[in-house]
């Protein structure tokens, strides 16, 4: 790094010239003072920034572990436990949420955004999908963003992050962007895919046929979208068509193989297809 | 709400995002262009006759000043203010170089490096994020290291033009400029890389300087300055 730039700067110049500059520069001079006091607000900057990313880590993490604890939900017994465990894990979350929330106290949201961005459309995928298991309907961005005011009653555990000089609003909130929600959403929708393909291996006939519909309602109103969106935006909008693709294909085998095949047969047939789409899923 | 609803509520939230950019863009090419204007008027100093003059090109780009500081008001009309980042990437270069334009322009009237606070008094915007439409502090330093490269032409310019005492304050206020810069932490972004364009413009001085004093011309320069002026 910087350290190499000067040690070779070094050698290309005479020692003596060198120091003779040196001398020419005081250090207390205005403009040493005032490069001083930009190296402690770009500091601050930086460091608030890392912090932000390792939280934005946590809550990506966080969020997936949620997604693969609804994912056994289809198959569980017990599937109030599970609901109940994704909730207590997505309060978790939302804690995490809220520390980032009181770092961006008194700061510009979007100053910082691509340092919280990934997590938040992570979490809006974990949340999306415990509201479509629970309610089979897709979450609104308002909901959301209802869950993510804070109160700040448990001041203590947070005093870590945060200046406590600092004056703390009443409430503390994060909003998900738009385009953050989109995101998740169309993350959602291969999620849902999976969950489509499971389900016939489980022996549920009327999960797949319920999603693929809306499925299909939300990849019309991506297409709405279209290219009014950023560019991360309509590039999902080709997985999400394959996903789309894959769910309407096995419906479309359900429905073909199932006036032919007595039903506790045509669990089996699915099982070798589901293989293999979950090996395609791989490879891509 | 069902699913369609809520697209058509979201597409219309980015369209209505796109319009603004639109109108910021609008604003953004008219500042573009003066800045164009600015730069080709100061880019006189580096012709020969250009030296004799360089109070009255000042004094010229100044006025242009005025005409940045209406734009820059309307520019501040286009967008809620507490969004400024969110449409931050359409202003950042042309206001990364006003800031180098004004600094150029400072320094050539009193040879010292301008602040953060000068550069968006002139501008007519603020210092500090907590005031309104602001001067990112990034984008003064980028702006400034573009200033170096400016003065590493013009040392070699201002040779040529027989003027041979200004290599030597150039190289002065250079190296401080270069250990203010060393001071900074800096992260792998575009302000570290433009930094490190800095050490060639710091060498190309130094050449000059060199180049002089073997001559025994920094001398000259020292004992006669008045007569080059």
């Amino acid at each position: 790094g910087s350290g190499g730039f000067r040690k070779r700067k070094h050698d290309n110049f005479p020692h003596g010239q060198r120091r003779d500059e040196k001398e020419n520069v005081n250090p207390s001079s205005a403009l040493m003072k005032s490069f001083k006091s930009f190296q402690q607000e770009l500091d601050t900057r930086h460091d608030k920034y890392e912090r932000l990313v390792k939280l934005s880590r946590d809550i990506t993490i966080e969020s997936k572990r949620t997604i693969f604890l609804l994912h056994r939900f289809i198959s569980a017994p017990n599937g109030d436990d599970i609901l109940y465990d994704s909730e207590v894990k997505l309060d978790a979350v939302r804690r995490r949420i809220k520390q980032v929330a009181q770092e961006l106290v008194g700061e510009d949201m979007y100053q910082f955004h691509r340092a919280i961005s990934p997590g938040l459309q992570e979490y809006v995928e974990a949340v999306s999908f415990q509201y479509f298991i629970k309610t089979r309907s897709l979450i609104s961005i308002e909901d959301i963003n209802k869950q993510l005011i804070f109160t700040t009653e448990d001041r203590e555990e947070s005093n870590m992050f945060f200046n406590p000089r600092d004056k703390l609003p009443p409430t503390l909130s994060l909003k998900v962007t738009p385009v953050d929600y989109l995101l998740g959403v169309a993350d959602l929708t291969g999620e849902l895919m999976r969950l489509c393909i499971s389900s016939v291996g489980n022996g549920d006939i009327d999960t797949p046929f319920e999603l693929s519909q809306f499925l299909r309602q939300i990849y019309d109103g991506f297409t709405f979208i279209g290219n009014t969106g950023p560019y991360e935006v309509s590039k999902k909008l080709y997985t999400l068509k394959q996903s789309l693709a894959k769910v309407e294909n096995a419906c479309y085998t359900l429905k073909v193989r199932g006036s032919e095949i007595p039903k506790h047969v045509l669990v089996d047939v699915f099982s070798t297809k589901t293989e293999l789409i979950d090996h395609e899923e791989c490879l891509s | 709400m069902s699913v369609s609803e809520m697209f058509v509520a979201l597409q219309g939230a980015l369209t209505a995002d796109q319009d603004i950019r639109e109108e910021i863009r609008k604003v953004v090419q008219a500042l573009e262009q003066t800045a164009r204007e600015m730069l080709t008027l100061l880019q006189g100093v580096h012709q020969g006759p250009g030296f004799q003059d360089i109070p009255k090109k000042c004094q010229k780009a100044r006025e242009h000043f005025s005409t940045v500081k209406t734009q820059l008001e309307s520019l501040k009309t286009k967008f809620p203010a507490d969004q400024y980042y969110r449409f931050h990437e359409h202003w950042r270069f042309v206001l990364q170089r006003l800031v180098f334009l004004a600094a150029f322009v400072v320094y050539l009237e009193s040879e010292t490096l301008v602040t953060q606070e000068a550069v968006a008094e002139i501008l007519g915007i603020e210092a500090d994020r907590e005031r309104g439409f602001h001067l990112d502090i990034e984008d003064y330093l980028s702006g400034v290291l573009t200033l170096a490269s400016e003065l590493a032409r013009l040392a070699v310019n201002s040779v040529t033009a027989g003027d041979y005492s200004r290599p030597l304050r150039i190289s002065t206020f250079i190296n401080e400029l270069d250990s203010g810069f060393r001071l900074l932490n800096l992260k792998n972004d575009s302000l570290r890389k433009r930094y490190d364009g800095l050490k060639y413009d710091v060498k190309k001085i130094e050449e000059v300087v060199y180049d002089l004093s073997i001559r025994g011309l920094s001398k000259e320069a020292a004992g006669g300055a008045g007569v080059e002026k």
